[in-house]
């Protein structure tokens, strides 16, 4: 092992903790807003810088830690730095779109006051610290911890517009969603650690190589390790957080809630993929489910007319995506879905706030032609969307083609059909969002509408802190589409050579769909939703699964609450309250025998003598 | 420093500023404050050199000081501490100093309420560095009795609807009203004592009639019957300062009514008074009868996390809503301890130390919100955040760690115990456990949520509400510093709890 390679991750891991540290504890800093920022963003410059050398010089793992938990036998846990291939490349991912994010917000969050703008920048760093540390965990414990951490920043940040209540729910809806699998997560953690002795991921292989890992109950810890991860990933039908999470500024959906931190679970299953292989039930169950939500969230997709719920949806529907071949036994083709994605997702949520800071509203309906006046954006826009439908030479194209192969490789052709279905609908949403924002009519000079949609007039491309991290992020994205069409990565299956074409020819069937629907209108768009019948219903109401949670909390957990919080005061305490009570009227009652009355005494007295005597004669 | 008595010194150091208080303080507010500033100072900076200098490799127990006070009986006014004693003296000058600033805006009867406080907290001292029983009974006494007149005199009263079964004996017992609340907290702590006099006298017995020191006691083999009803005793006398269930109704009465710094110091630190006799004295004495009654120690504790985290969800009243958590994370400290383990009892020493730091934490801002706003009725406020911004981030962090959210103590006490739970002879606690840190959430980002966020409320009651300032921040500062700094480096209090955590495993014979 090199170690001279550890002051890179170190630095890597610890500059954002510094700046947020920094930032907590000096308020007037803080609170003058663009310095705050500006200090986050070479904070995150050194990451980032920092990163890359790690990587790039980085031919062995690397791995240092120091005792966390001490014990009497050593330490129970530890903290510290893991980097090998997987953590060193999911680095680049983190630290760039957290640098091109904090750039970004610079123009986006401009209107907002100065105290509030180095709050967000004190959380950003701290969110970057945490999923830095997530990333280069070598232990389930640091990984837990870093976890928890970035779900704190995920709820700070999602309540950013705390005094909105849509978004104060939102934030702790996420935060009680995610804890929820999070109960299981913990609960893995402690009941693998029984099983194997140890938290550390290189040890637990060893012994899972080694077969001294007993796979007797195994299952129920991979799949408590699994709802932790589906929690964070949003999988079905712990997604419903995702698309009301939205509440947080753009830039924040960009980097947590698409590219870095909802990947988080993807990363723990691949990261936990040798021990996964060992329980195939929950492989098949973890492909399933992913299948299922990806389906599920493209259908949800469609039914959208906020641009950002769209995304969110499309999120929910590619992390479905990974996870499906995670479960297929492929996690590295998973893994690369993961990155990619991660890039042109940040690339579209970045597209997106440009919009919606030029036209002042999500709604798309109410959006078009803003193709000529927002030239840049369209063009960035369509590289990120047509790297998500999955077209050839786009960043998307192959690693989801990776999934689809993973997933037929294996035998699963349920899932698999259900992913091409998706892929389908990926197509042809995406393609309706850029239909009906960029091109069409301009919605203002359609009659009458005029002037309820002046404030398009103004719409212009973004500002340069807005649109240099949009150009980087969509040339970085048909530079990974390139280079994957010239290097095929090596795969460990066998993909069948017909589902290339399948999958550019169901992406190109979506676009056309789109495209005679929304553009050319050759199908009308109401009829064509008709023709869904009850699933346009149904997907409007997204399944109702908020219903469902919503009615568990109101009608068990409250109900549970109430009931015993009554029972505790009317009857545990009731029924100390009725001792004391019949204490004090005990007292009340002996106090009547104190008249006060000599001749009550004294009466008292000769009894009691009386009493006495007879008893001492035996006569009692 | 070495042969200093320096833990009467910690201990008797705020019992003199109370009689400094007491002799001249009368209508000298500065004089009063500033006098029970420096004893809570002392006091703390004793507790620090104390944790500075105390041994880890050597453990057992330190700074001995001894003084015969009644040979014939056996009783002598016997000091020293370990790892675990350590922790608790550095957790009650912490809130101590912490509640001397809570206080500094007292204004009836200042004078009496800051010796009744200081006497409190030297029995406090005293009860952790005690190794005479006779002393450490005397010295729980001292801390439980101030409280009713604290209670009784500053505190405030609300209001409960009487209904159900048993509503005809609320009229009559005055629920709700403060008077009610000292003398249920009173007599109710007054009736375990009884209990536990009881069971100090039977094993005093049992031993010879010789001497009362714990360490004289620790090595005597007792008779396992005896042991099993004296742990019992132990058990419902200290259990109930402790909160178990059925015997914690005193605790949400008594720390609704209780003013900021008596709520803080009882939540805080009296609470863990119970716990820790359960360890020191049950556990420590009894080992056999121990492993008999885990599985009843271990069921309530889990009976308390969730019933008192369901409970908390059901309260409007914030101050009840702190008071229902620390029924349910009393629970944690005695599960941990009832596993047996070594991760699950570190768990429940450093609990007892995350929790009395939260939870003062958390009385000394509902102390400050109510001070501000007059109202306690979480649901009827809203958007606190814009006004009150620093008592809103203290507030956050004092919920995070109490939902066990990494980077802050309370995460490392329920790791620790879950892990223990796990490895006990009873896996199942563990589950409860996880259920109660995950009810913790909901309660607390609710009323986070309800209090802070979201549009400001139209009530003209909370209209210009200002933020803590001056000594306010004082306690608010410490606390929160405290709860990271242990949080994110967790050895600074293990270190020294293992060290007596071991032993005493080792005693029980599981280790």
């Amino acid at each position: 092992m090199d170690q001279a390679l550890v002051p890179f991750a170190l630095i890597t891991l610890l500059t954002p903790a510094a700046v947020f540290v920094v930032l907590a504890l000096v308020g007037p800093l803080r609170r003058s807003g663009r310095p705050a920022a500006l200090l986050s963003i070479a904070g995150a410059v050194t990451a980032f810088g920092s990163a890359v050398l790690l990587w790039s010089r980085l031919d062995a793992p690397v791995q240092r830690v120091w005792a966390w938990l001490p014990e009497a036998q050593g330490a129970l846990a530890s903290v510290g730095i893991l980097a090998d291939e997987q953590s060193s490349i999911m680095l680049q991912l983190v630290t760039l779109v957290s640098l091109l994010v904090q750039v970004y917000s610079l123009g986006y969050l401009s209107d907002e006051p100065a105290a509030a703008l180095g709050r967000y920048y004190a959380y950003q760093s701290l969110f970057a610290f945490s999923m830095l540390g997530l990333v280069l965990a070598p232990n389930l414990v640091q990984l837990f911890i870093c976890w928890e951490l970035v779900g704190l920043c995920s709820y700070l940040l999602i309540g950013f517009w705390y005094k909105k209540p849509s978004a104060a729910r939102a934030a702790m809806k996420a935060f009680w969603t995610t804890k929820a699998g999070d109960v299981g997560l913990l609960i893995g953690i402690v009941l693998l650690w029984r099983q194997t002795g140890t938290f550390d991921f290189g040890e637990m292989r060893a012994m899972v190589e080694g077969g001294m890992v007993g796979v007797q109950g195994l299952s129920v810890i991979t799949f408590c390790i699994y709802l932790g991860a589906a929690g964070k990933s949003a999988q079905f039908p712990l997604h419903i957080w995702l698309p009301d999470a939205m509440e947080g500024p753009t830039p924040v959906s960009a980097l947590i809630h698409a590219a870095t931190m909802v990947t988080a679970g993807v990363y723990l299953l691949t990261r936990m993929a040798f021990l996964f292989a060992l329980t195939p039930d929950i492989l098949h169950l973890v492909a399933w489910v992913g299948a299922g939500t990806a389906l599920m969230a493209a259908i949800l997709a469609c039914a959208q007319n906020d641009i950002k719920r769209v995304l969110a949806y499309s999120t929910v529907s590619q992390l479905g995506y990974m996870m499906a071949a995670i479960g297929a036994g492929f996690a590295s083709a998973g893994f690369l879905h993961l990155l990619t994605h991660g890039v042109f997702k940040a690339l579209l949520f970045l597209g997106a706030g440009a919009v919606i800071h030029a036209v002042g509203t999500n709604d798309i309906t109410r959006m078009g032609g803003l193709g000529r006046r927002m030239p840049q954006t369209m063009i960035i826009f369509l590289v990120g969307t047509l790297s998500l439908a999955g077209v050839p030479l786009f960043a998307g194209f192959l690693s989801k083609e990776e999934v689809l192969g993973a997933v037929w490789a294996s035998g699963l052709t349920g899932p698999f059909v259900m992913l091409l279905l998706g892929a389908f609908l990926t197509a042809f949403y995406m393609f309706r969002v850029v239909f009906l924002t960029f091109f069409g009519t301009s919605v203002e000079n359609a009659a009458g509408s005029a002037h309820e949609h002046g404030e398009h007039r103004g719409a212009h491309d973004p500002p340069i802190a807005m649109s240099g991290p949009l150009w980087i992020l969509a040339l970085a994205a048909m530079a990974i589409g390139i280079y994957f069409t010239i290097h095929h990565p090596e795969v460990e299956f066998v993909a069948p050579g017909w589902l290339a074409f399948t999958a550019t020819g169901v992406a190109t069937a979506g676009i056309v769909l789109a495209w005679a629907t929304y553009q050319r209108e050759l199908i009308n768009a109401e009829s064509l939703a008709r023709a869904t019948g009850p699933l346009r219903r149904a997907a409007a109401h997204g399944f109702w699964i908020d219903e469902a949670f919503l009615g568990i909390y109101r009608g068990v957990l409250m109900v549970l609450a109430t009931t015993v919080g009554w029972i505790d005061r009317y009857l545990v305490d009731g029924v100390l309250n009725v001792v004391s009570a019949w204490t004090v009227a005990g007292g009340d009652g002996l106090r009547k025998i104190q008249t006060g009355h000599v001749q009550d005494y004294v009466l008292a007295v000769a009894v009691g003598v009386t009493v006495v005597l007879l008893w001492l004669q035996g006569a009692l | 420093m070495n042969g200093w008595p320096v833990l009467s010194l910690v201990t008797w150091a705020p019992f003199l500023s109370a009689l400094v208080i007491m002799a001249f303080g009368r209508s000298r507010p500065r004089l009063v404050r500033w006098t029970a500033l420096a004893g809570a100072s002392v006091s703390m900076a004793v507790a620090l050199w104390l944790y500075a200098t105390y041994d880890t490799v050597a453990a057992g127990f330190q700074f001995y000081e001894r003084v015969s006070l009644v040979p014939s009986l056996g009783i002598a006014y016997e000091l020293a501490i370990d790892g675990m004693s350590l922790v608790m003296v550095l957790l009650t000058a912490i809130i101590i100093l912490a509640g001397v600033f809570a206080s500094w805006t007292v204004k009836t009867r200042d004078q009496e309420f800051y010796a009744l406080l200081l006497l409190l907290v030297t029995g406090v001292f005293g009860v952790f560095v005690s190794l005479d029983l006779f002393i450490f009974f005397l010295f729980y006494e001292i801390a439980v009795l101030p409280m009713y007149l604290l209670i009784g005199i500053w505190g405030s009263s609300g209001e409960v609807r009487p209904q159900g079964l048993f509503g005809w004996a609320f009229g009559r017992t005055g629920v709700g009203t403060k008077e009610y609340a000292a003398m249920k907290l009173t007599l109710y702590l007054l009736f375990g004592s009884a209990f536990i006099l009881i069971g100090m006298l039977a094993l005093y017995v049992a031993a010879g009639s010789t001497s009362f020191s714990l360490l004289a006691l620790e090595a005597v083999d007792f008779d396992p019957g005896l042991q099993s009803w004296v742990f019992l005793a132990f058990y419902i006398g200290f259990g109930i300062l402790a909160a178990i269930f059925p015997f914690h109704t005193w605790s949400p009465d008594g720390h609704a009514s209780a003013p900021t710094a008596v709520s803080m110091l009882h939540a805080g630190v009296l609470m863990k008074l119970g716990a820790y006799g359960v360890i020191r004295l049950g556990m420590g004495l009894l080992p056999e009868a121990t492993t008999q009654w885990v599985w009843l120690v271990g069921g309530i504790a889990c009976i308390n996390i969730v019933y008192g985290a369901l409970s908390a969800m059901a309260q409007k009243d914030l101050k009840y809503v702190v008071a229902y958590s620390s029924v349910s994370h009393m629970g944690v400290v005695m599960l941990g301890a009832a596993t047996l383990t070594e991760s699950g009892l570190n768990g429940s020493v450093f609990q007892m130390f995350a929790h009395g730091i939260m939870t003062g934490l958390f009385f000394a801002l509902v102390g400050l919100v109510y001070e501000k706003s007059h109202s306690r009725e979480i649901f009827k406020m809203g958007g606190f955040a814009t006004m009150m911004p620093g008592i809103a981030v203290a507030f956050t962090i004092g919920g995070l760690s109490s939902l066990g959210l990494p980077a802050t103590a309370g995460f490392v006490a329920e790791f620790l115990t879950f892990i223990g739970a796990w490895s006990s002879a009873h896996s199942w606690w563990l589950f409860p456990a996880v259920v109660g840190a995950f009810l913790t959430s909901l309660y607390v980002l609710r009323a986070v949520r309800a209090i802070f966020w979201g549009p400001k409320s139209s009530d003209p009651r909370f209209q210009n509400l200002p933020d803590a300032q001056g000594t306010e921040w004082v306690a608010i500062v410490i606390l929160v510093g405290v709860i990271v700094l242990f949080g994110v480096l967790p050895g600074l209090a293990l270190g020294p709890i293992d060290t007596s955590t071991v032993p005493l495993l080792v005693r029980l014979g599981v280790m």
